[in-house]
């Protein structure tokens, strides 16, 4: 028996009708055409569904949407948009972090967690949060060094010192 | 020339970076039509086994069921190598492995047609079983093809070049090792997918996570009996191949099929656990050698034999067992070499090209022998290599043609910055550094069927509104291969590789490109795309001199801009340039092409091997082991690559680092065991891969040789740096206690085994102790080619002007 869920996806209300034992993955994909959102296995080993939920990391594939009532969901789409990227996207973009681009989503939203939580997390900070996405592409390095210079750039952002004196 | 490139060499975004960042960018699975179905394959449960019966019935009356197919619906054979097409996209009268495909169901949805699956009735008549190589060539009862000769042998080769027995004659000293490279497999992070869209009866167009796209269209064509003009294959950008997806699948064969009986759009994605059992990953290989050298460290004769254990189909076989003989040649001058190569059959999923193909198992065995050599001659390792090492534009003992070679330079570029000399045999106990270098192939020299035609060919077209679009074939796999098109394309027109738009990998939209398959894209098709470019250039350069007052050939295209040398100041926008060239020429539409020259020697089994240029890579490592647990942490790795020129070096150091990491997971962990007939692991949680959590810092230096024959002199960068990974750990490993795993992966169970050896007096080795009984056929004796064939840069006695770059 499908139930009525009503969530707020990237700030806007959302209404569905979802058989129980569907995921957030696939309410997402295939119910709202969110498809920026990957799966790798569907069993919560690599980390590409990986979205926030009220601005924590989650697995979408382990996540049942029926459970997610009047919660806020983050996925890539609401990260940024090609006009207006979020720093990560862009460090992201600039050091060749995404390579075939399949894991970029899930690391995008663990690194935006990370970031959330840790302004300036050093180099192992950053490998504990994303030790949970699988790249099989770039060797993780340039994703290290996107998601070190993205916080530099939002600490310099944020910092007092770029206030106009 | 470097300072007059404004796009190729510099480093830039990749073209679709912002899509990819976004969740913009589609793969094949994020695509749907309207009317679409879900399909599903029942997949063997038996590793070897006749199906007695085989009852459809219940599932094709369930309720939501459009089509269930069998192997009697699709009979044709197929298989990507014109020797080796022994496979059905649907079993025939037996299953081969578990997880071979056996029947396929249409449904509405997902749930139904895995309902269906359920309902189909199958009956198993076992078969004798053969897991290994040892136990195939046994071989009782059943063969696993019966096609075949007995005892499940493959194929069985046999080379010998110069006087392998007088240049062991020669020889003061020799050497025999035994080696074993466990088979592993991709781990693409997007599973493998397929949308067939039905047009009318006979037509169907094939939406496929594929890097080969050519070959793949071939086969579909052939299996459902279709001209291949009424196959329309599209190549949906792949979330990673690495080899993994060059194959034609029965996947997509099904897809088409079930889309022509329902006259519906299918789809069908392959779970994580299928795409474990549809495998083609690397084989694992037992490898024997044996070296003679002199007491100066130069090589006199080299014996190498194989066994490589193909699993179940030939799939990419029959040039996989000469991969693991031809390339050992090209990084060192071998004066006599005889190669000796077995595959067999197993009741496996089939084995096929994983990055590197059927190289990085020798190169792993020689680079360790040479490491042994080193120490029993009581000479440095990275001295052995420099005494022997393979010289810019020379033929090799096997009728390879090496062009540019900055092997020397990468070696000397990585001992430098490792500080090797003064860390080898000189850390304390438990930390240690190794060394090894490798090399591989800008494409494979010969098309995978035997023909006269391009392996690459582009069109470039621009418009009236200055707009460029470029038509190819190449597939986009994430190694760049429409960054690299644009890139080239941008540079000949003086544009920005933003302002071209690529249109890709389409068999009705573009022309042929023969795939994203042994580092061939950036060479052949940057080759063809740069000819195309530089047509249409001229094109527009003709239409343009009159009103710029100039010869054509005195033009400038730069900054979007069209002028004449001399007169900077004075010219057109390239808008209007292009305006003149639609008005003088109407097309404005250039193509290029691109075929290789003739490579390879007089004999059979000389079209594996031959390359229009090869790539250079040395490696250290430097690690720590943990002795008692076993465990080993890789600290830093340094790689000094031979790419011939960057086209763009953020992409090129991509390519690096995901190669050390790819060959740091064989190296450490990765391995597609069995446990009976089943795969041990089907699931990224029990297949261990590297997380960022055990990936070291590599320091990564790009060699530029400048290759004549490279597009910008550009050669490869994908797969290379792979190869000298697993020898400089295991090396390194013996440099920090003592011990020699002759085996990959290094397991901290086999490492601690070596150290127990050790201790116990036993010598201190894990590995096999001999190859299983099979008698090679007698080699077939080819005469060498002289060392050198002409080339002018040869003649200084230098390696050419090579350029090193550090990876900071």
């Amino acid at each position: 028996m499908k139930q009525l869920v009503r969530l707020r996806v990237n700030g806007d209300p959302r209404e569905l009708y979802l058989a129980p034992n569907k995921t957030l993955l696939e309410a997402l994909r295939e119910d709202l055409w969110l498809t920026g959102t990957k799966h790798g296995c569907e069993l919560g080993e690599c980390g590409a569904c990986t979205v926030l939920l009220d601005g924590r990391p989650a697995l979408s594939c382990l996540t049942l949407a029926v459970e997610l009532d009047g919660r806020e969901v983050t996925t890539v789409e609401g990260l940024g948009t090609p006009t207006s990227l979020h720093p990560l996207q862009e460090a992201f973009v600039e050091l060749g972090a995404a390579q075939c681009g399949y894991c970029t989503s899930g690391m995008l939203m663990s690194a935006k967690a990370l970031l959330d939580s840790n302004p300036a997390p050093g180099r192992d900070a950053v490998r504990n949060a994303l030790a949970g996405n699988l790249c099989r592409c770039t060797g993780y390095q340039s994703i290290l060094d996107a998601v070190e210079l993205a916080a530099t750039r939002m600490a310099v952002a944020g910092s007092p010192a770029e206030v106009p004196a | 020339m470097s300072q007059d490139l404004s796009v190729v060499g510099r480093p830039g975004p990749r073209v679709e970076g912002i899509a990819k960042v976004t969740g913009q960018f589609t793969f094949v699975d994020d695509l749907a039509v309207p009317g679409m179905l879900t399909a599903k394959i029942l997949r063997s449960t038996a590793a070897h086994a006749r199906i007695r019966s085989l009852d459809t019935s219940r599932a094709l009356t369930h309720p939501g069921v459009k089509a269930v197919i069998t192997g009697k619906d699709l009979p044709t054979c197929y298989g990507i190598m014109p020797t080796g097409e022994d496979e059905h996209a649907l079993a025939q009268e037996k299953a081969r492995y578990v997880g071979d495909a056996v029947a396929a169901v249409a449904a509405v949805d997902e749930e139904t047609a895995d309902e269906a699956l359920k309902l189909i009735g199958i009956e198993y008549e076992p078969l004798p079983i053969h897991m290994d190589v040892a136990s195939a060539l046994l071989g009782p009862g059943e063969p696993i093809h019966e096609t075949r000769r007995a005892a499940n042998v493959h194929k069985a080769v046999a080379l010998e070049f110069g006087d392998v027995d007088a240049g062991f004659a020669a020889a003061d000293y020799t050497r025999e090792d035994l080696f074993f490279y466990e088979g592993s497999t991709h781990l693409p992070l997007e599973e493998h997918g397929a949308l067939a869209v039905p047009e009318g009866p006979d037509r169907v167009t094939l939406h496929s996570s594929t890097q080969n796209p050519h070959y793949v269209h071939r086969a579909v064509a052939k299996v459902l009996g279709l001209p291949e003009g009424h196959v329309r294959l599209v190549a949906v950008p792949v979330g990673g191949g690495f080899g993994g997806k060059c194959d034609p699948f029965p996947h997509e064969i099904v897809a088409c099929k079930l889309a022509l009986i329902t006259g519906r759009p299918v789809k069908i994605t392959l779970t994580r656990e299928e795409v474990f059992y549809a495998h083609r990953g690397r084989h694992p290989v037992l490898m024997w050698l044996r070296g003679g050298y002199r007491r100066d460290g130069s090589m006199t004769a080299l014996h190498f034999k194989t066994m490589l254990d193909g699993g179940a189909h030939a799939s990419y076989g029959p040039a996989a067992i000469y991969y693991t003989g031809a390339l050992q040649t090209v990084t060192y001058r071998i004066p006599a070499y005889r190669f000796q190569g077995l595959r067999v059959f197993t009741n496996k999923p089939p084995c096929g090209p994983k990055r590197g193909h059927a190289t990085p198992q020798p190169r792993f065995a020689l680079e360790v022998h040479l490491d042994k050599v080193a120490h029993d001659l009581n000479m440095d390792p990275a001295k052995l290599r420099l005494q022997n090492l393979s010289r810019p534009f020379t033929m090799t003992v096997n009728h390879l043609r090496i062009t540019s070679n900055g092997l020397r330079e990468c070696l000397e570029t990585v001992l430098r910055a490792s500080n090797y000399a003064a860390k080898r045999g000189r850390l304390p106990y438990g930390r240690g550094v190794g060394l090894a270098v490798s090399s591989y192939m800008s494409g494979a020299g010969l098309p995978i069927y035997w023909n006269d035609m391009d392996h690459s060919q582009v069109f470039v077209k621009a418009d009236r509104g200055g707009g460029v679009t470029v038509y190819t074939g190449a597939t986009e796999i994430g190694q760049g291969a429409h960054t690299v098109h644009a890139a080239i394309v941008a540079e000949v027109l003086g544009l920005q590789t933003g302002d071209i738009t690529l249109v890709t990998a389409d068999t009705a939209a573009a022309p042929v490109d023969l795939g994203s398959y042994s580092s061939r894209v950036t060479f052949m098709s940057g080759n063809a795309a740069l000819a195309a470019a530089r047509r249409l250039r001229a094109m527009i350069a003709e239409a343009s001199a009159e009103r710029l007052e100039a010869a054509p050939e005195e033009l400038e295209f730069r900054e979007g801009r069209v002028y004449a040398r001399s007169r900077p100041d004075h010219g057109l926008t390239f808008r209007e340039a292009c305006g003149l060239a639609e008005a003088r020429h109407g097309n404005v539409l250039a193509s290029g092409s691109y075929r290789p020259p003739q490579l390879g020697g007089p004999y059979k089994g000389s079209g594996v091997g031959p390359s229009p240029a090869y790539s250079f890579s040395a490696a250290v490592i430097e690690l720590r082991v943990d002795s008692e647990t076993g465990q080993i942490h890789v600290e830093r790795v340094w790689l000094a690559h031979d790419i011939g020129k960057a086209i763009n070096p953020v992409l090129a150091r991509g390519q690096v680092e995901g190669s050390v990491y790819m060959g740091l997971g064989e190296a450490l962990m990765e391995e597609s065991a069995y446990r009976k007939q089943l795969l041990k692991a089907p699931s990224m949680l029990d297949y261990k891969s590297p997380t960022m959590m055990e990936m070291p810092d590599v320091e990564t230096f790009l060699i530029e040789s400048t290759d004549p024959e490279g597009p910008f002199g550009a050669k490869e960068v994908g797969q290379g740096p792979l190869l000298p990974i697993a020898p400089a750990l295991a090396n390194a490993v013996y440099d920090a206690v003592g011990v020699r795993v002759d085996e990959v992966p290094i397991t901290p169970a086999k490492l601690v085994k070596a150290l127990q050896s050790l201790a116990a007096g036993k010598g201190g080795r894990v590995g096999p102790e001999r190859l299983p009984g099979f008698s090679y056929p007698e080699p077939t004796r080819v005469e060498p080619p002289p060392e050198s064939y002409g080339h002018p840069a040869a003649a200084d006695g230098t390696d050419g002007g090579v350029a090193a770059h550090a990876g900071q």
